[in-house]
């Protein structure tokens, strides 16, 4: 009797086994950097499109953002890793997709919806072949504290002059320390700071294609000047700003100690959630009144198929839902700040990033100088840009030499029109 | 003549390999395998897309391209003033808190042992981000407890400044690991027989000069231990810079030390790509340089050390 019991349950263990396994859902594993957006994820993006495609499973698994490319390259090295991979905007994907790491996603149903200056961090320095659906970008500018904008009587500034003009108050105000910024942290400096009021100086798409192709130096006006502004801003950052790392500079503005935060529009969620005054958002000023203004607009994050995924079909499904407008009207409201790359128009609710995103109109957009072709080699110049801009607001070196050294760095291994 | 009868041949011991065997395999699986593969690859490069054989190329790249080698010196340098820090402020601390331990009138003396002891054990994420924390001029104590005494115009951000991040950070990790040299030495001192010390007494040797000319010439081997396990760990180091200073090392790469340097070049950072053969470059050079120590101290110094046996 005990032995066929036993029996009885080895085949009914079997045959639920053989039926799990007959129904068992496809499961996808998303790398990411963005770890702040798991529960947006989790609770939102995963549960619509289980929704709508029964039998796949999606998990969102995020590691550290410094950490990122490191880890993926390593797992992808050792294939470990998960079926759809978030992308880094051009050179560390291109890369993978040359390794044959990524999968080509140029006839991906969905692809259509995005327009090639979108694709252009995803796509093959010829535009022929896209390997990583886009998914938003982040514009730069300064978020600022509204209630003590009024308090002091401060109107939002415009131009050079008239943000100068506006910190000096505030400092001389005393109750606010006028920018939430330090220089710990390194790539605040450059990627709040340089990048963010950059644009305006080499004129945005113009500057920075010229820069690729040899035309212009790091060491021209145009690409010393916002080291020069930079280091102007030393007075009005906070006590002690060289060891102000970029937690603090966002709990200094949030908590109203500050009241300029020099932003990425990346913030706006987190910001909405801690902060306790109304807040309010300017573009980086013009130099005089009347000028054109640039920002930037950089291609921040896409995904792609992992080539040696097993489940290609399903990752396919999955990404051309990405592509759709459903996915940008969810993403872009789940995220305010992160916008949408898609052709078509996204509503959005949050007010501040419908200030950030207005700003596409009034403004000519471009994406961060260093992103493409020039940061291939050794010394890396988005690293390199890092370590200068802080140093510069450090004051331990003046706007020309850094931009001399960043020169020199460049000098060593890029070619200008032998990229190709 | 009676000869006594050979002595018969010890069977071969063959419980020794066998108890031997399962730690040599399980080390040269993950210590030596891995160390040779490091030195290997640093023997190669990628050549569009294809590991190929350049000799010494990169070892040429390292010290002979001019940026390559700055950040090398700079690293090295950084590395040896961090050693100089342990060296002079580290072991010397140990060894006094081991002499006043060992004090047979110090009350508690268990108490401050451990309490001593217990940051060593404490991960270095833990202590990177308590100090942070401590000496943050926002949020931190450091700023305030100053301000108690009148100090204040003292303070500045030491982690944000080039000229004294690295020393911070070097008196951080003394904070941190004081307590292995005073373990070592306090275990030395309790060594040292009571006879010896009695006879130094009735020779009229106590107090300080019985430390000088008694104690210490005891422990000299200990310390000679001491300075090598700190060398060694010193040029290894790297958890420390990292949890405090990113990977970049800053401000300005003024912490930057081989650890660091290493990483970076190896596994990459943000946009930089990693590139495992500059990277196995460094790390032969930073095998190099411990082997070079280790050597120079087993050579020069400790045959040189005299030993007494009680």
């Amino acid at each position: 009797m005990k032995q066929f019991m036993l029996a009885a349950l080895a085949a009914s263990t079997i045959l639920s086994g053989a039926t799990l396994a007959f129904a068992q859902d496809k499961s996808l594993t998303i790398e990411s950097w963005r770890n702040d957006d798991l529960t947006i994820w989790q609770e939102k993006l995963i549960p619509a499109f289980e929704k709508a495609h029964p039998g796949i499973k999606v998990t969102f698994a995020p590691s550290a953002p410094t950490e990122y490319n490191a880890a993926l390259n390593a797992k992808l090295d050792a294939g470990s890793a998960g079926d759809l991979i978030t992308c880094r905007p051009f050179d560390a994907s291109l890369d993978l997709f040359n390794k044959g790491q990524l999968a080509d996603l140029t006839s991906l149903p969905g692809m259509e919806n995005f327009s090639p200056v979108a694709k252009s961090a995803w796509s093959t320095d010829d535009g022929s072949k896209t390997f990583c659906v886009p998914m938003a970008s982040v514009i730069h500018g300064f978020i600022y504290n509204k209630d003590a904008f009024d308090q002091l009587g401060i109107a939002v500034p415009k131009t050079e002059a008239e943000f100068f003009a506006a910190l000096d108050k505030i400092k001389a105000d005393g109750n606010y320390i006028p920018l939430a910024m330090g220089t710990k942290d390194l790539w605040e400096a450059a990627t709040m700071g340089y990048q963010n009021i950059g644009p305006n100086y080499w004129k945005g798409e113009d500057g920075r294609k010229a820069l690729i192709e040899g035309k212009q130096k790091l060491t021209d006006a145009d690409w010393v000047e916002p080291l020069k502004t930079l280091a102007k801003w030393k007075p009005y950052l906070g006590d002690g700003f060289e060891a102000q790392a970029y937690p603090d500079s966002q709990n200094l503005f949030t908590l109203g100690r500050a009241a300029i935060y020099p932003a990425g529009s990346w913030e706006i969620s987190q910001f909405n959630s801690q902060a306790q005054f109304k807040m309010g958002a300017f573009p980086p000023p013009v130099k005089n009144a009347g000028d054109t203004c640039y920002i930037s607009d950089h291609n921040d994050i896409g995904i792609g198929l992992n080539a040696k995924s097993p489940n290609q079909d399903a990752a396919k499904t999955f990404l051309s839902w990405v592509a759709s407008p459903e996915f940008a009207t969810i993403y872009a409201n789940a995220l305010p700040g992160f916008f949408s790359l898609s052709n078509t128009p996204v509503k959005m609710e949050d007010p501040l990033a419908q200030e950030f995103v207005s700003w596409r109109e009034q403004c000519k957009p471009t994406i961060r100088s260093t992103y493409q072709v020039l940061s291939r080699g050794t010394p890396n110049l988005e690293n390199e840009t890092w370590v200068e801009s802080a140093n510069v607001i450090n004051g331990t070196e003046t706007a020309e030499q850094a931009a001399d050294k960043l020169q020199k760095g460049l000098d060593g291994w890029y070619k200008p029109g032998a990229a190709k | 003549m009676t000869q006594a009868p050979a002595p018969a041949r010890r069977p071969f011991r063959w419980h020794i390999p066998v108890l031997l065997a399962p730690a040599v395999l399980v080390y040269s699986a993950i210590m030596i395998l891995p160390l040779f593969g490091t030195l290997q690859l640093s023997l190669f490069r990628n050549v569009e897309g294809v590991r190929t054989f350049v000799g010494l190329a990169n070892f040429q790249t390292l010290f002979g391209d001019a940026r390559w080698s700055a950040s090398f010196w700079n690293a090295l340098w950084n590395n040896t003033w961090f050693f100089i820090i342990h060296m002079v402020v580290q072991n010397p601390i140990g060894v006094a808190l081991a002499a006043l331990l060992s004090s047979p009138r110090l009350r508690f003396a268990a108490f401050y042992r451990t309490a001593i002891f217990i940051p060593t054990i404490l991960s270095f994420v833990i202590v990177g981000f308590v100090w942070k924390l401590i000496l943050s001029p926002l949020w931190g104590v450091a700023p305030n407890l100053l301000d108690l005494v009148g100090l204040k115009s003292l303070f500045t951000p030491w982690l944000g400044k080039e000229e004294y991040a690295l020393t911070t950070l070097g008196l951080i990790s003394v904070w941190q690991f004081v307590g292995i040299p005073m373990m070592l030495i306090y275990a030395a001192l309790l060594s040292i027989p009571d006879e010896v010390i009695e006879a130094a007494e009735l020779d009229g040797v106590t107090g300080w000069s019985q430390f000088w000319k008694i104690k210490l010439p005891l422990i000299l081997p200990s310390i000679g231990i001491i300075s090598i396990l700190t060398f060694v760990g010193n040029f290894n180091a790297f958890d420390l810079i990292y949890s405090a200073q990113g990977a970049l090392a800053g401000p300005n790469y003024s912490t930057d030390i081989l650890g660091t340097f290493l990483y970076r070049t190896f596994f990459g950072f943000q946009l930089q790509s990693g590139d495992p053969y500059m990277g196995s470059t460094i790390a032969s050079m930073m095998f190099v340089i411990i082997l070079a120590g280790v050597c120079v101290y087993l050579f020069a110094v400790q045959t040189r050390l005299r030993r007494y046996q009680f």
